[in-house]
């Protein structure tokens, strides 16, 4: 991959967190770091102990290959390897790949003096992920809990664990992380749309300035939340939908083991109206 | 004026969340597993609001020896029971009066004292029939009854009518008009788990013989006006709400749900859940429902279209998998477990009870799950 004329001059020493200079290199377009190290160790050790215990199971189907996590009966001790401790490590692997990136990033915001925005941002896929493999499986008093990895096999645990609360569409936080995940997904085809007819005027035009941008949502919704406030608003909207989905689970048997739609006989039973 | 707003939005959001955890199971909960590892197949009960077994009354008297006279010889108009020994046809009362009777009637509940074998009251016309249903669901039933039966107390739990039942819904407020008109979902019963889900599953499933069959065998189907509709899938998932609620359990406790309608990823108790959709079917049809002219009108024995109170799966199980936690009160009932040869004068003494051999009385699923 080329280096860009200018990008040499971003590429500086230090900023790291541990490590000193001893991993502050880059190899072709990558900055390396001690947790650049980490990340590729762990990340390659999870990825052959996939194959590995994946070639101990009965298939090589790609899409049925299953390595899955112990029986309840085992709480959280460890498992033999075959009986889910394989999974246990592999949980362990993926935690420590996805901390060390998060980390690396964290180390290159520190290089360019910027703020850690990239790093928080994918620091709620990490919560996400550790919420439904460790949060609540210790909540839960078993690694049993979490979901398996396989390609068909984590859709099956998803639609079980759904339907062990009835109808999970009624689920509080599973209704505010679906509306956060649209407002997402709407706000971006807006922005979208708005920059490109902004680059993108008649013919023989010129190129339109943010003020015919901002005017164009004052006319319409009386409101322009501005070229900043958009990103700000889209990083909020888009953690939101991680985090209240992460919630979601978090609550669902540890917090409540009824059918979700029963869980809103609060409301019936107010006192101002019960 | 930053920091009063700062307050105030902790003030909100903590209230918020409070409020929300007011909502919450905060206790320990039990779990099992009834899945290959990993599956999602798991009942998580929260064991503060678990339901727990209700308090079963002690047999009025220990069952006394078969043998000796016969009801049917000793006293008048024995219909049902008259091949029982007068000594466990009395037991058998006692125990009726004691499952099903107010106390403060008690036999008088059924019975005119002064003359005990007039049908004149319309309780003993019904009881009659419901010692058949009884002896129906412990011999023919028992796929879905199996060894522990049921008895009276079952259902009743010392009420004259059962606390749990249904009937037929009012229907539109204002006939011909939408308004009010709910199609008798969204109205956040009991019966549907709370959910928006109809309850017409009642009618359909467990009255007329509709198949639950909405699972489609292609992709994106489109509806040719028979079959499954958007409008049947709602309905059963309805009737499996109420049944997941009647039984304290989940989905999973029978269905892998990665595909409903398949027996062969289905769970053993799915089985017997079949059968108990064609019991209850069967109880509402050929017991309940032939009683319509006897019970009285104004009675709260009917509902709003003047057809009898029926049972669905909370009638017996009241929150359990197992009703009663599968305690089994046939053994002081022996007379409940499939219909008694009647008593003919002279005739040589009848056989005893048939016992509870299970009979598959329809033809399973040509691929049922097995055990």
């Amino acid at each position: 991959m080329a280096l860009l004329s200018f990008e040499r001059k971003y590429r500086v020493r230090g900023g790291t967190l541990i490590g000193g200079d001893l991993f502050d290199f880059w190899v072709g377009p990558f900055y390396v770091g001690f947790f650049g190290v980490t990340t590729a160790i762990s990340a390659l050790l999870g990825t052959l102990l996939i194959v590995y215990a994946a070639s101990l199971g009965p298939t090589w189907n790609i899409w049925l290959i299953s390595i899955a996590p112990p029986d309840i009966s085992y709480g959280l001790a460890l498992a033999p390897l075959r009986e889910g401790g394989f999974w246990q490590v592999i949980t362990i692997c993926a935690i420590v790949a996805f901390v060390s990136w998060a980390l690396r990033e964290v180390e290159i915001c520190r290089k360019l003096g910027i703020g850690y925005h990239v790093p928080f941002a994918y620091g709620f896929a990490i919560f996400a992920y550790i919420s439904l493999e460790v949060i609540r499986p210790f909540l839960l008093g078993a690694w049993g809990f979490g979901f398996p990895y396989g390609i068909f096999s984590h859709l099956d645990w998803v639609s079980n664990t759904g339907y062990q609360y009835l109808h999970f569409h009624y689920n509080p936080a599973h209704m505010i992380a679906v509306s956060f995940f649209f407002v997402t997904g709407g706000a971006l085809a807006f922005h979208g749309a708005l920059v490109l007819s902004s680059v993108n005027p008649a013919p023989g035009e010129a190129v339109k300035s943010p003020e015919y941008e901002d005017s164009f949502f004052r006319d319409t919704i009386g409101y322009s939340v501005g070229t900043l406030g958009i990103h700000r608003l889209g990083l909020f909207c888009a953690l939101s939908a991680g985090f209240w989905s992460a919630i979601c689970i978090i609550i669902s048997g540890p917090l409540w083991t009824r059918g979700w739609p029963e869980w809103w006989s609060w409301w019936l039973n107010l006192p101002i109206w019960s | 004026m930053k920091r009063f707003t700062q307050r105030t939005a902790l003030v909100a959001v903590g209230g918020l969340g409070l409020a929300l955890l007011a909502g919450c199971e905060i206790g320990p909960k039990q779990s099992t597993q009834t899945g290959y590892r990993g599956t999602g197949a798991d009942q998580i009960v929260d064991v503060k609001h678990a339901v727990k077994t209700a308090a079963i009354p002690p047999e009025p008297y220990p069952l006394p020896p078969d043998g000796g006279q016969k009801a049917g010889e000793a006293y008048q108009n024995v219909k049902v029971l008259s091949g029982v020994s007068t000594e466990r046809f009395n037991h058998l009362m006692a125990e009726i009066s004691q499952w099903v009777a107010p106390p403060e009637q008690g036999c008088a509940y059924c019975h005119n004292p002064e003359n005990m074998a007039s049908d004149e009251k319309y309780t003993k016309v019904v009881a009659r029939r419901m010692i058949q249903m009884t002896q129906q669901i412990n011999s023919t039933w028992s796929p879905h009854v199996q060894k522990v039966g049921v008895t009276c107390y079952t259902c009743h739990r010392g009420n004259g009518v059962p606390q749990y039942k249904w009937a037929l819904p009012a229907g539109a407020p204002h006939p011909g008009s939408i308004r009010g008109d709910r199609h008798n979902q969204n109205e956040l019963s009991a019966d549907a788990a709370y959910s928006d889900l109809p309850t017409t599953g009642f009618a359909d499933y467990l009255l007329d013989a509709k198949t639950i069959r909405v699972n489609t065998t292609q992709a994106l189907p489109k509806y040719d006006g028979k079959g499954a509709s958007v409008q049947t899938a709602e309905e059963s998932y309805g009737l499996m709400m109420h049944m997941s609620k009647s039984l304290g359990v989940n989905c999973t406790f029978c269905h892998n749900t990665r595909a409903f309608a398949a027996w062969n990823l289905s769970r053993p108790q799915r089985v017997t859940a079949w059968y108990g959709i064609r019991m209850v079917r069967d109880v509402n049809n050929a017991y309940i429902g032939s009683l319509q002219s006897v019970f009285p009108d104004n009675h709260d024995r009917k509902g709003p279209h003047g057809d009898p109170y029926k049972v669905n799966c909370m009638t017996c199980h009241q929150g359990q998998n197992l009703p009663l936690g599968g305690v089994s009160l046939m053994a002081q009932a022996p007379a409940l477990w499939g219909s008694v040869a009647a008593y003919t004068k002279g005739a040589a003494a009848p056989a005893a009870a048939p016992g509870p051999v299970p009979v598959a009385l329809n033809a399973m699923p040509a691929t049922a799950a097995k055990p």
